[in-house]
């Protein structure tokens, strides 16, 4: 399948950071080279944090990343800081639900998901950053939804009872994300 | 074993772990406070010895206590907390008393920030303390290189009897990639014919860095260049990356050589002849093999994220073989493979434009 790169934004407490970890771990699961480097320092909830993330089939030389194939822009502030660190040719996925810039370049793909009030429909308490990750999953085919899936319930079984209790959550939430690119990829 | 997702930090406390290290000691500092707390939350329930210190020198100091017994010890910090430690290092060098010392650098000078840099390697391979010593460096790309020479660190710190320091930065430190803990492939050396392990039965010992008498000093000193020169023969290494036909040969340590190599293969792609040479160790430096780069090298471009600390070693090491370019950013400026790339196809039009002028 090639090489993959994504920058995955949002403000802290959104779960930018460990959507990033799920992605490679799901990575070494299909047995993939990958590098996760998150923007560390003195961050805080609601402060602005981003990871970089790259999957290939050989060695990763670098794990910082210059422009990436693909940007998910958990809100509006992700969106303008990352909008020009997109590829042409790449996409970015916007949760139009936090955000509402417009968007300023025509060789990119724009994919506007109202994450927040998607996933408040469908569960509760809703996670916008596996639904997201599941529709990056769905629009690339970098790796397998099942994958993703084996990570969180492995992942479950390390986890205190009450954060454990919320795997079916999750579960939900990347499957929906995924449905929302499949979808819409057959109406077109 | 099957490969691990695992950060940089914490993949040198397990390979500590799995090395027999017994005692950390260390105070909390970004970007490798996740090395202590890791440490924290197992060395104890395993029987051995956490200690949060009050400072890095308390720290440092702990080690040289568990060093002069012959056990593993280990102590971690960041480039304003590595600069308390010199006075200590400089001792254990003095005195013989190994130790496994990880720099995880951030910039500076002063407290500086907690972005990554590599500004601390004069700090690391010349070191701030007195007198005339070698602290061995050892400085790795990627999470697995950074396990297996954690493990190579605690071995030759007991064979040489010598500090050994892992240089890693704040990429390594907070990034994460697969990797696999094998076990730890060394058979140490006794320690019992020098250890502090209580004289009952024998004759009593010392281990001090004080040695007065007249010629002891420099006595004690030239046998421990013996040493270092023992060092530099048995444990020089180096990665070279595409160099075979390399008309441009970037040096590069640490994160910096595998961005680097970003960088290479992206130059390859377009048709410049770009290769990489990596010290593995960088004291001892891997002279020799550099400069059998260099003449067969028009140009060597050394990438730093400091401004041009290792590349004094590079220039010895290269000797007037070749031209020496030097491309570097500082405190949190990161080299992107796109930034290194830029630079090789400036420098490589110098290399053509002499080739096309029959200059050689």
């Amino acid at each position: 399948m090639g090489d993959m790169s994504v920058i995955i934004s949002g403000f802290g407490g959104q779960g930018a950071l460990f959507a990033g970890i799920l992605l490679c771990h799901a990575a070494v699961v299909e047995g993939k080279h990958t590098t996760w480097f998150p923007a560390y320092g003195a961050e805080m909830r609601g402060g602005a944090v981003h990871c970089a993330v790259n999957i290939s089939d050989s060695e990763v030389p670098s794990p910082i990343i210059d422009k990436a194939d693909a940007v998910i822009a958990l809100n509006d502030l992700s969106q303008i800081k990352f909008e020009n660190k997109v590829k042409p040719g790449g996409f970015m996925i916007i949760n139009s639900s936090l955000s509402h810039v417009e968007t300023t370049r025509d060789d990119i793909e724009y994919i506007k998901i109202p994450l927040n009030e998607l996933a408040l429909k469908l569960t509760q308490p809703a996670f916008v950053n596996v639904m997201a990750l599941g529709a990056f999953i769905e629009k690339t085919g970098i790796l397998k939804l099942e994958s993703i899936k084996t990570v969180m319930k492995e992942m479950a079984k390390t986890v205190s009872a009450k954060k454990a209790a919320l795997l079916p959550n999750n579960l939900e939430c990347v499957e929906y994300g995924a449905k929302i690119i499949k979808d819409c990829l057959m109406v077109r | 074993m099957a490969k691990v997702l695992v950060k940089g930090n914490e993949a040198i406390a397990q390979a500590a772990i799995n090395a027999g290290c017994m005692c950390y000691f260390g105070y909390p500092i970004t970007p490798q406070s996740e090395i202590g707390e890791y440490m924290g939350a197992h060395l104890p329930e395993m029987g051995r010895t956490f200690i949060t210190a009050e400072s890095e020198l308390a720290s440092i100091n702990m080690v040289i206590g568990a060093g002069t017994t012959g056990t593993k010890a280990m102590t971690s910090s960041s480039s304003c907390g590595i600069a308390l430690m010199q006075e200590a290092i400089s001792a254990m060098c003095c005195a013989e008393v190994p130790g496994v010392i990880v720099s995880v650098m951030r910039g500076g000078p002063g407290l500086g920030n907690i972005a990554p840099a590599q500004n601390d390697y004069f700090q690391a391979v010349k070191g701030g303390g007195n007198g005339d010593y070698k602290t061995i460096v050892l400085s790795p790309s990627t999470v697995q290189e950074a396990i297996d020479l954690t493990y190579r660190a605690f071995h030759i710190a007991i064979k040489y009897r010598n500090p050994v320091m892992l240089l890693a930065d704040g990429i390594l430190g907070q990034m994460m990639e697969p990797a696999e803990f094998g076990e730890y492939p060394f058979d140490d050396p006794d320690t019992s014919s020098w250890a502090l392990n209580g004289a009952d039965n024998r004759p009593a010992r010392n281990i001090v860095s004080l040695h007065m008498p007249e010629g002891a000093m420099e006595q004690l000193t030239d046998r421990l260049f013996e040493k270092y020169e023992q060092i530099a023969k048995e444990e020089t290494t180096s990665e070279s990356f595409m160099i075979d036909d390399a008309k441009l040969v970037l040096t590069a340590f640490g994160s910096v050589g595998r961005i680097a190599k970003a960088a290479a293969i992206k130059a390859r792609e377009n048709g410049m002849k770009v290769g990489v040479f990596r010290p593995v160790t960088l004291f001892p430096f891997p002279d020799k093999d550099l400069h059998e780069v260099a003449k067969k090298a028009d140009m060597i471009l050394d990438l730093e994220m400091n401004k041009g600390q290792m590349l004094l070693d590079v220039r010895s090491a290269v000797f007037g073989a070749c031209p020496v370019e030097f491309f570097g950013r500082t405190a949190g400026g990161l080299l992107t493979p796109d930034l290194i790339y830029q630079k090789i196809e400036e420098v490589y039009k110098k290399i053509e434009t002499k080739t096309k002028a029959g200059v050689v």
